[in-house]
């Protein structure tokens, strides 16, 4: 009796059955999209019920259903390639420059204090304390240095996007364990060998987790410097409809704002998935577009 | 000198030394650590020798001054005639680890010393090599196969291939299987002594297994820690090729009894 099988219930099992099955939630059941529409309509529901008890002024807070009628408004004015899609272009140049430059600086900065002692030593302090600053508040500095137009903007996206690309590079150069670098050691591999073929790829998945916190911070900057230094970009089109009252707008500009955002996070993880393949978190990697 | 003695080779292996080291001994200032102390050692061609020495007894420091990856305090380290005073290409090694790299496939992976050393095209002339290692130790089929696909013993059987694509002359094995399970390290002690004898390679193997040292080795290096010293050679006169069932021979019993019994003493001193 000791060892006849048994099912989950306790009860003894036919003879040859022990099928049991594991027990999962409901809530785990809920497929994952439906599970997010799920969250999105309780958001929205709550949404509309905090604007009809009237907590808060309408002028503060819209009804979702004028957000919604806004966000439409705003993406007709995108499409038909209105002020709103120039406006829009001046961001995404910013940010697309602001990111290249913190990709290429940063990497060369990563590779400095990574690979040489000299950068481990004298150069890495600096860059923490550097860091350590409000970054934002070099904005007005970069305006009367760069001026009103998108220099100012890229300048500030790239330094504010620059730090996680060092940090990731360094840590990547790191990344490569003893065994790696003793066995290029024993083949007689030159510093450069061992730059290219171990630590560069072994250090691929922190690379890309920096570039993944910059394309993110890399919007941020762009727009701070945007609402700081004025210009002619989404951030100034934010800028205005609030001094306006006009918050349904706001709101629908932050939406399709972020909607940049997600594009270079994507093209990020994107290019992870081709580039490291061979890592399991990367294959794993949640908030991708399936 | 008293213990150096002891610790020449067995007559009846008496073949051309190829690594020589005398009076080789390492002391890490920095740490205050004195590693080795007078180590005499001569592998003769084509044997396989084994260290074996509870941990931090200096056994993988030993590895390394031989592999050039350290320099010794004192001494001479000397293979094929020449000083070692660097990595070498007539020098093979195995860590723990596979240490395969997960975005090369397996064939790219064995053939990567070659790559490193002469190029790629050199490393592409040498794929039918490669494969005809892979064959060897029975991993055909699996060239495209990247890392993440192979089990550790497969793993390992790689790494044993890019050890020998270059035909290095001695192989140094650091632990070679000690990550494996018991069976599979089992196995894979024996596709070494196969391995080992179809190339006559000189190979030495540090390990802190007895028996591993026993059923492989022609001798056994006993060290003791703190310094690292050998303690005595043991030859091991069990006919090759040695099998598995040979462990419960009464002689394979008596050897292992009696290493126990100086690591033992060497443990107390």
């Amino acid at each position: 009796m000791m060892h006849a099988p048994t099912t989950a219930a306790g009860q003894p099992a036919a003879p040859g059955q022990t099928v049991w099955a594991e027990h999962v939630s409901w809530i785990d059941r809920i497929p994952r999209a439906v599970a997010m529409l799920l969250l999105l309509v309780a958001f929205l529901a709550v949404w509309q019920l905090v604007y009809e008890v009237r907590l808060l002024s309408p002028i503060i807070l819209p009804s979702p259903l004028e957000t919604m009628a806004d966000l439409v408004f705003v993406g007709r004015n995108l499409v038909t390639g209105d002020y709103m899609l120039g406006a829009l272009w001046v961001t995404t140049q910013e940010v697309l420059l602001g990111f290249a430059i913190a990709i290429g600086v940063g990497f060369l900065l990563g590779l400095l204090v990574g690979e040489t002692a000299f950068g481990e030593r004298a150069v890495m302090p600096y860059l923490v304390a550097i860091n350590a600053m409000p970054k934002v508040a070099f904005a007005p500095l970069f305006v009367s240095w760069l001026g009103f137009g998108i220099a100012s903007k890229v300048a500030l996206a790239a330094f504010i996007a620059l730090f996680p690309v060092i940090v990731g590079t360094a840590a990547g150069l790191h990344a490569a364990d003893e065994n790696a670098r003793m066995l290029f050691r024993t083949m007689g591999a030159s510093r450069w060998q061992t730059l290219i073929k171990l630590k560069l790829p072994v250090g691929m998945p922190h690379f890309f987790a920096g570039l993944k916190n910059a394309a993110v911070l890399v919007v941020v900057g762009a727009v701070v410097g945007e609402f700081l230094g004025g210009g002619k970009g989404f951030g100034e089109l934010i800028r205005v409809a609030a001094s306006q009252l006009n918050t349904p707008r706001v709101f629908s500009l932050i939406i399709y704002l972020s909607l940049l955002g997600l594009l270079t996070f994507w093209v990020v993880i994107w290019l992870q998935r081709r580039l490291v393949f061979w890592h399991k978190e990367t294959v794993a990697d949640e908030a991708l577009p399936q | 000198m008293r213990l150096a003695a002891r610790d020449r080779a067995p007559a009846g292996l008496a073949g051309r030394p190829v690594y020589e080291l005398q009076g080789v001994s390492k002391t890490f200032a920095r740490r205050n650590v004195h590693a080795l102390d007078n180590i005499d050692l001569q592998l003769t061609e084509g044997s396989f020798a084994a260290v074996i020495g509870s941990s931090g007894c200096g056994k993988s420091t030993l590895l390394k001054i031989m592999a050039g990856l350290l320099p010794p305090s004192a001494g001479s380290v000397v293979l094929a005639g020449a000083p070692v005073t660097g990595p070498r290409r007539d020098i093979g090694m195995m860590f723990q680890q596979a240490t395969l790299f997960p975005w090369r496939t397996t064939i790219e992976n064995v053939v990567l010393p070659i790559e490193v050393r002469d190029g790629k095209s050199a490393a592409r002339a040498k794929h039918d090599d490669a494969r005809a290692l892979l064959e060897l130790v029975g991993l055909q089929g699996f060239e495209q196969v990247y890392p993440n696909e192979l089990s550790g013993g497969m793993a390992q059987r790689a790494a044993i291939c890019r050890m020998l694509i270059t035909e290095p002359a001695v192989l140094l094995l650091d632990e070679p299987f000690s990550a494996l399970d018991e069976l599979s390290r089992d196995f894979m002690n024996m596709e070494l002594q196969r391995i080992c004898s179809e190339r006559t390679a000189t190979s030495f193997l540090v390990t802190h297994s007895i028996p591993e040292a026993v059923i492989l080795s022609d001798v056994v290096h006993v060290m003791s820690p703190r310094p690292g010293r050998f303690v005595e050679a043991v030859a091991v006169d069990l006919p090759r090729p040695r099998t598995l069932d040979m462990i419960t021979e009464p002689r394979f019993g008596a050897l292992v009894q009696h290493i126990r019994g100086l690591l033992d003493k060497g443990a107390f001193l």
